[in-house]
C-alpha cells in the first residue's frame, strides 16, 4: 500500500511538472524553471519559521511569492542592469538559495523537518509518515497526495482555462501584445504556478531534481509529436513511466528513488530520441531508394 | 470618399535604449488607403519605429495616434506582423493553429474559437494560397509559406491598419507575388498597409509613399520624391558605391524594361 501511495504521489508530482514544464520548455524559459525551484527556499523557510508545520497555507503562500519574486528580479537585472539573459538567471536563484541555506542554518537549528538534505534531495520515501488517518483506523494516504492533489487541480484548470493564452504567450509574446493581451500578467500567472508546483513538490523530490521532472518529459515529448494539445498528454505519459519504472528501479538496485526516477526519465528521452534519429534515417532512405 | 483622419499620426516621436536614441524626433502623418514603405539602412530605427506604432516598446517622448485615437481604443482594427525570424517555428502548432491566433482578443481568450472564427480562419489561408497546406506543422513549410501564415494571420484580425515588418525578406517569387497580389486586394478594399522594406530596387513599384529613416526622418512623400540622391546619401551615408546603383535602378525605373530593348 505504501509503495501505491508513493508511486502516486510522484505521478502527480511528474503530471503537474510536465504540464507547466512544456510551456517553460517553448518559452525557452527552462532555466527559469530551474532558477524558481531554487528560489523557493528562503520562502520556505522563513514561512515555516512562522508557521512551525509544513502543510500550512501561509508556506505555500510565502514560498510561491518568494519564487515569483526571483523570476520579477531575473528580468529587473536583465532589462534594467543589462546583465545578460542567462547570468541573470545565475545570480538571481543562487543568490536566494544561499539566503534559503543561512536561514536553515540559523533558524532551523535542531529542526528535524526542514534540513538541507532534505531540500535538495526531497524524501519520497518519508512521504508515508505523515499520513492523514480519518475515523481514527482508515488511513486514506500520505498528506502529501492530497496537497499535490489540490495543486494539481489548480494546475491543470488553469492550463485548461487559459490555454489559448498560454498558447499564445509561448508562440508569439509581441503579437499577444499587439493584440491587447497583458502578457506580463500571464507570464507572472505561469511563474506562480511554476512556483507553486516546485513548492509542494519540493519535500516529494527536492529542489535539485525538480528541474529533472519539469524538463526531461516535456522535451521527449516534443521529439514524438507536433501538436500541442499531444505534447502535453505525451510528457504526462513520460512523466508518470518515469516515476513507475524509477521507484521499481530504486527498489530493485536499493538505490535513491528520486535519483533513479529522472535517471529513468533521461534515459527515456536518448531512447525516443535514438528510435526518432532511426526512423527518421529509414525514411529518408527509402525516399531516396523510391527516387532512384 | 475622402478621409480627413489619418491612418497613424506620429508626433515628435523619440525611443531610446539605454539612453542611446533609435529614433529621434519622428514627425509623419500617413494617409488611409495607401501601402506606404518604411525604409533606411539596417539599424536606422525601421522595426523600432512599428513596435513603437504598436505599442510594444515605450518611447521616450512623443506620441502616436491610430485613426486620430489611442491605440488601445482602436486595437482591433489594427494588425501587426512581426518580423518572420522573431518566433521560433518548431513550435508545435500547424498552420491553422497560428493563422486562429489571428481571432484572439484579450476579451475572448477563456472562450473557445467558434465557427465563425474558424471560417475566417480557412477563409485567410485561401487568400494566400496555402489551403493545402492548413493542417501541416509551421516547420515544414518554406520561408516565404512561413511569411504568408503570418500574413494570413493578419487578414484573420479584419482588420483596417496592417503593420507589416520585412514581409518581403527571404521569400521566394510565389509568395512575393502573391503578397503584391494581396496588397493590391486590400488597398482597394481601402486598408492602409505599412511595410517596413529594405530593398530600394523595388521600392518604387510597391508603394505609393515612402518613409526614410536614419534615426531621424530623413524624408518622406511619394517614391519619386524621397528616392533623391541628396535624400539617399543622407540616409545612407558613405555608401557610394550602393548609393550610385540605387539612383541607376531608379533612373531604369523610369523608363520600363521594354522601351529599353526598343532603344538597343
Amino acid at each position: 500500500m505504501n509503495d501505491f501511495f508513493t508511486i502516486l504521489t510522484a505521478s502527480i508530482v511528474a503530471i503537474n511538472c510536465a504540464l507547466l514544464g512544456v510551456f517553460l520548455l517553448l518559452r525557452k524559459m527552462a532555466m527559469v524553471g530551474d532558477a524558481i525551484s531554487h528560489a523557493v527556499l528562503p520562502g520556505i523557510v522563513i514561512a515555516y519559521y512562522f508557521s512551525g508545520e509544513k502543510g500550512s497555507v501561509l508556506l505555500l503562500v510565502g514560498a510561491t511569492l518568494s519564487g515569483v519574486l526571483a523570476t520579477f528580479v531575473i528580468d529587473l537585472f536583465s532589462r534594467k542592469a543589462r546583465v545578460q539573459g542567462d547570468a541573470a538567471i545565475g545570480m538571481t536563484y543562487t543568490l536566494l538559495f544561499a539566503v534559503g541555506m543561512i536561514l536553515i542554518a540559523t533558524l532551523m537549528q535542531g529542526n528535524a523537518d526542514i534540513d538541507q538534505e532534505c531540500v535538495l534531495y526531497g524524501d519520497i520515501a518519508l512521504v508515508n509518515m505523515d499520513k492523514i488517518i480519518i475515523d481514527d483506523n482508515l488511513y486514506i494516504g500520505p498528506r502529501a497526495l492530497y496537497t499535490e492533489l489540490v495543486a494539481g487541480l489548480v494546475v491543470f484548470g488553469s492550463i485548461i482555462v487559459g490555454f489559448k493564452g498560454f498558447k499564445l504567450l509561448s508562440f508569439n509574446e509581441d503579437f499577444a501584445k499587439s493584440v491587447g493581451i497583458k502578457t506580463s500578467r500571464w507570464h507572472y500567472y505561469l511563474m506562480g504556478l511554476v512556483a507553486l508546483t516546485t513548492v509542494v513538490a519540493f519535500e516529494v523530490v527536492g529542489a535539485v531534481l525538480v528541474v529533472g521532472f519539469l524538463i526531461i518529459p516535456p522535451a521527449t515529448a516534443q521529439l514524438v509529436t507536433h501538436k500541442l494539445k499531444a505534447m502535453l498528454v505525451w510528457a504526462c505519459v513520460f512523466g508518470v513511466l518515469a516515476v513507475i519504472a524509477g521507484y521499481m528501479a530504486a527498489v530493485y538496485f536499493n538505490v535513491s528513488i528520486t535519483g533513479a526516477m529522472v535517471t529513468v526519465s533521461g534515459s527515456v528521452f536518448a531512447l525516443v530520441f535514438g528510435i526518432m534519429r532511426l526512423r527518421r534515417s529509414k525514411s529518408a532512405k527509402s525516399v531516396i531508394a523510391a527516387e532512384i | 470618399m475622402k478621409q480627413d483622419i489619418h491612418a497613424i499620426e506620429v508626433h515628435n516621436l523619440t525611443v531610446s535604449y539605454d539612453g542611446r536614441p533609435v529614433l529621434w524626433d519622428i514627425d509623419f502623418n500617413l494617409e488611409c488607403g495607401k501601402i506606404i514603405g518604411v525604409i533606411g539602412p539596417n539599424g536606422s530605427g525601421k522595426t523600432t519605429s512599428l513596435k513603437a506604432i504598436m505599442g510594444l516598446l515605450k518611447p521616450s517622448s512623443g506620441f502616436v495616434k491610430i485613426f486620430g485615437k489611442s491605440l488601445d481604443e482602436v486595437r482591433d482594427r489594427v494588425a501587426y506582423v512581426p518580423q518572420r525570424e522573431s518566433v521560433d517555428w518548431d513550435f508545435p502548432a500547424s498552420v491553422l493553429d497560428v493563422v486562429l491566433m489571428g481571432r484572439y482578443r484579450g476579451t475572448n481568450l477563456f472562450r473557445r474559437s467558434n465557427k465563425t472564427d474558424l471560417e475566417i480562419a480557412l477563409q485567410s489561408i485561401a487568400k494566400v494560397g496555402l489551403t493545402e497546406f492548413k493542417d501541416r506543422q509551421i516547420s515544414q513549410l518554406s520561408g516565404g509559406q512561413q511569411q504568408r501564415v503570418f500574413i494570413a494571420r493578419a487578414l484573420a484580425q479584419q482588420a483596417d491598419l496592417y503593420l507589416m515588418d520585412e514581409p518581403f525578406v527571404g521569400v521566394d517569387a510565389a509568395t512575393e507575388s502573391a503578397i503584391l497580389s494581396l496588397l493590391q486586394e486590400m488597398k482597394n478594399q481601402g486598408k492602409t498597409v505599412l511595410i517596413i522594406h529594405h530593398d530600394l530596387q523595388t521600392v518604387s513599384d510597391y508603394f505609393d509613399y515612402l518613409v526614410l529613416l536614419n534615426t531621424r526622418l530623413i524624408a518622406k512623400g511619394e517614391p519619386h520624391e524621397v528616392l533623391t540622391k541628396e535624400n539617399l546619401s543622407n540616409a545612407y551615408g558613405g555608401q557610394l558605391t550602393l548609393l550610385s546603383k540605387i539612383v541607376d535602378l531608379i533612373r531604369q525605373n523610369e523608363f520600363p524594361v521594354r522601351e529599353k530593348g526598343v532603344d538597343l
